[in-house]
């Protein structure tokens, strides 16, 4: 499985583990219970580079692929799905859309104070009523000469109580559809700026997840992010990235689930043995494992795809699509290999099972990976 | 294929629960806290005593009825509708069923009043394998001293008597197993700690403690030895009810998912007119109604008197099944919204209705009882 990675990839992959295993997974429980994301734990993947995991190394990052960082991901994914995605935000999305559009200055800006996780990202594209109609999006950034005036709503912002930086879709053009989408920058604490009561969420409740309101918020001119009107283009090769992450995140959550299944049968006795014993529960396993890495090698193909700069649009909706259906497959078993103790807090699978429904939801919802694929497919 | 009194039965508890149970399902969730508000309007209403004759202060119905109140309460409600599963099918059958005139006059009248009976067979390490019960019960002269824990009681909290089993043989070799009334008040009862679950979340679910519980000997339930088929029978029963659960959980998140598909816009257009829609939509509705009639046949049939065991567990098997993949299916027709806990209620029963391909017989013990019907009789349909 791991022969996508580099020896050196494959130490940090490690390392990433014991941190998981150690720091991140004994308080797990107590951040769903909470729906908090505890800053020493922020402070702690920040001394390791997390923050700047791909973000070049002139700006202060370590300056990985996205390969390595994926195999990182699905280290802390598989401890806590919750604290994952506030990384998987932060880099694959904020970081990387400035990284691979934003001009010198902007990079030079941001890029280093949010590599050292001083300032984390939130990226805003969702609106209550624009989801996988992302073209209809209603909010505005108005040309006032040397600054922009946003306003508008966006929801399901993640990592938005603690953000330093939000990436915000805006239309420059109402008339225009996609062509009319301009990206900017906004800084926390920004006039008009307004942040939401946190969401209450069926999972990951670890993560932060927020409607922020931009009301007249004064935006400069040189916090556009690329060109005039290329906001959509840049969402959707950014898109890419978000759900090979996505697809990571979902595989530790799986593969977390398959172990507590695993070390459950072996233990849990009826009817005189254990219940691994039971070809019902052993076809579950074999199941559950073989899912789990064909998952992981379509999520490896997308994530190298992207590291080469070649196109991986189809490769990553794939990656998405599979992991995100196989993550709630493998729950749902891992629940019903537990029985009733699979239905209480006590045991993880509680969480997984709740943890990985969102993998089908956000960076796209399965219809739209399958759309994606489907024009593909049909385009050639 | 209902008659005309099961239909108006049923638009009578519709209406009776979207008017009484739904406003506070979000809120029991939520707060993760028993439904006391519905005790008197759902005792008024009879669903405390469904199966109950009217000699005993009943207002029975058939199992028919029964299961539709049991369907429609889940639709809106799924902490009710298994309060309400539990309290008739498996608290309140069994006394009918196996218990003296002594024991029903005792017991009946104050379940149709509304004040809850439980039914403890599982322990920790008893749960499909129902015949490794470890509680014991000692016969001395003047009764039984019980000793031992079961978990997963529904409404353990609430209920004024439990139906519990426990081996009754001093040998741990000899499994015969014995029912008993046992009541709350008595010393060495004890209510233990309140699960914390992924769903049902309003149902009253802790652990029981006996220690040195002395029952008397009139609180035996039917003869000595017969616990253990006492409860497979009484099971075959629970099963439909919570095959109707499943049912009413499906069909609430599709009531859901319709009408939330047919007002969100995107790209121009409801989202209902978009085929892949459609055709969730579609899956999900043929699917239910099969698991309906699957289920108002296994109640048929019982109440015709005639053998249902396999047909409870297909029922209960398919419909939890269904239902599950319905409640998946509306959540992501909702998408996101679907997965904030409100304003839409499918996170919350796509949480509960996990429940019901677990208790009372997991699928897979389902699939056990059904494989074991058809190779004992060779009988394929």
């Amino acid at each position: 499985m791991d022969f996508y990675l580099t020896e050196d990839e494959l130490e940090l992959k490690q390392m990433a583990r014991e941190l998981a295993d150690k720091r991140i997974y004994p308080r797990a429980l107590e951040m769903d219970e909470e729906g908090i994301t505890p800053q020493d734990l922020i402070d702690e993947c920040a001394e390791l580079g997390y923050f700047g995991f791909t973000v070049p190394e002139e700006y202060g990052g370590l300056g990985m692929s996205a390969t390595a960082f994926m195999g990182v991901l699905e280290e802390i994914c598989a401890a806590c799905a919750g604290f994952g995605i506030m990384l998987s935000v932060h880099n694959s999305l904020t970081c990387e859309i400035l990284k691979l559009y934003g001009s010198e200055e902007l990079k030079k800006k941001y890029l280093p104070v949010m590599a050292t996780g001083e300032k984390i990202g939130a990226y805003c594209i969702t609106e209550p009523d624009a989801g996988t109609d992302v073209a209809s999006i209603k909010c505005t950034a108005v040309d006032k000469g040397d600054h922009y005036v946003l306003n508008g709503t966006k929801t399901f912002v993640t990592n938005a109580c603690f953000a330093g930086v939000f990436i915000v879709f805006a239309k420059t053009d109402p008339e225009a559809k996609h062509k009319g989408i301009s990206t900017l920058v906004v800084d926390a604490g920004s006039e008009g700026l307004s942040i939401g009561q946190p969401e209450k969420k069926c999972g990951i409740k670890a993560s932060d997840t927020r409607e922020i309101n931009l009301n007249d918020v004064k935006v400069p001119k040189e916090n556009l992010i690329g060109n005039l009107g290329d906001g959509f283009k840049m969402c959707v090769g950014i898109l890419n990235s978000g759900r090979i992450g996505v697809s990571f995140q979902a595989i530790g959550i799986a593969r977390a689930a398959l172990n507590e299944a695993i070390k459950y049968s072996k233990e849990r006795v009826q009817f005189g043995q254990a219940i691994c014993n039971f070809q019902a529960i052993q076809w579950k396993l074999a199941e559950m494992a073989t899912r789990i890495d064909a998952g992981r090698l379509l999520a490896y193909r997308a994530a190298q795809l992207k590291d080469q700069g070649k196109p991986c649009h189809r490769e990553s909706s794939m990656a998405k699509l599979f992991c995100s259906q196989m993550a709630n497959y493998v729950c749902n078993e891992a629940v019903q290999t537990h029985g009733g103790y699979g239905y209480i807090k006590e045991y993880p699978v509680e969480r997984y099972f709740r943890d990985a429904r969102v993998t089908e939801l956000y960076e796209g919802t399965s219809e739209a990976q399958r759309m994606v694929i489907a024009r593909d497919l049909l385009r050639e | 294929m209902l008659e005309k009194r099961h239909q108006e039965y049923r638009e009578k508890i519709r209406a009776f629960c979207l008017e009484k149970i739904e406003p506070l399902a979000a809120t029991l969730d939520e707060e993760q806290r028993f439904h006391d508000e519905h005790m008197k309007p759902l005792t008024e209403m009879g669903l405390f005593s469904c199966l109950i004759p009217e000699e005993y202060g009943g207002q029975p119905v058939d199992t028919l009825s029964y299961i539709i109140a049991v369907e429609e309460a889940s639709r809106v409600c799924g902490s009710t509708g298994i309060t309400l599963a539990a309290h008739n099918s498996l608290g309140c059958f069994p006394i009918l069923e196996f218990g003296t005139e002594e024991q029903r006059k005792k017991y009946l009248p104050r379940a149709a009043k509304g004040e809850l009976i439980a039914f403890g067979l599982s322990e920790p390490d008893a749960g499909s394998d129902a015949g490794g019960t470890r509680t014991v019960a000692i016969k001395g002269n003047d009764g039984w001293v019980m000793n031992g824990s079961k978990c997963w009681i529904t409404s353990a909290t609430k209920a004024f008597a439990t139906i519990a089993t426990a081996r009754t043989s001093e040998d741990p070799a000899d499994r015969t197993i014995t029912s008993f009334i046992l009541e709350k008040d008595w010393s060495g009862y004890a209510v233990g700690k309140k699960e914390n679950k992924l769903g049902l979340r309003g149902s009253d679910t802790a652990f029981l403690h006996f220690d040195d519980l002395k029952v008397p000997l009139e609180n035996q339930l039917g003869e000595v030895g017969e616990g253990f088929k006492q409860a497979l029978i009484t099971l075959d029963g629970g099963r439909i009810s919570i095959g109707a659960m499943a049912l009413g959980l499906g069909q609430g998140a599709l009531d859901v998912a319709l009408k939330y598909a047919s007002e969100r816009v995107q790209f121009g257009k409801p989202i209902s007119y978009n085929q892949a829609i459609q055709h969730r939509l579609a899956d999900m509705a043929t699917e239910i109604q099969a698991a309906r009639l699957m289920i108002y046949e296994a109640a048929i049939l019982k109440d015709a008197g005639a053998p249902f065991s396999r047909q409870s567990a297909m029922c209960k098997l398919y419909a939890s099944e269904v239902a599950t993949r319905a409640a998946a299916s509306a959540l992501t027709v909702l998408g996101s919204i679907g997965y904030l806990t409100g304003p839409y209620p499918v996170e919350r029963m796509w949480r509960d209705v996990k429940l019901c391909e677990i208790g009372e017989g997991t699928s897979e013990i389902q699939r056990l009882v059904i494989a074991r019907d058809l190779l004992k009789t060779m009988r394929t349909v």
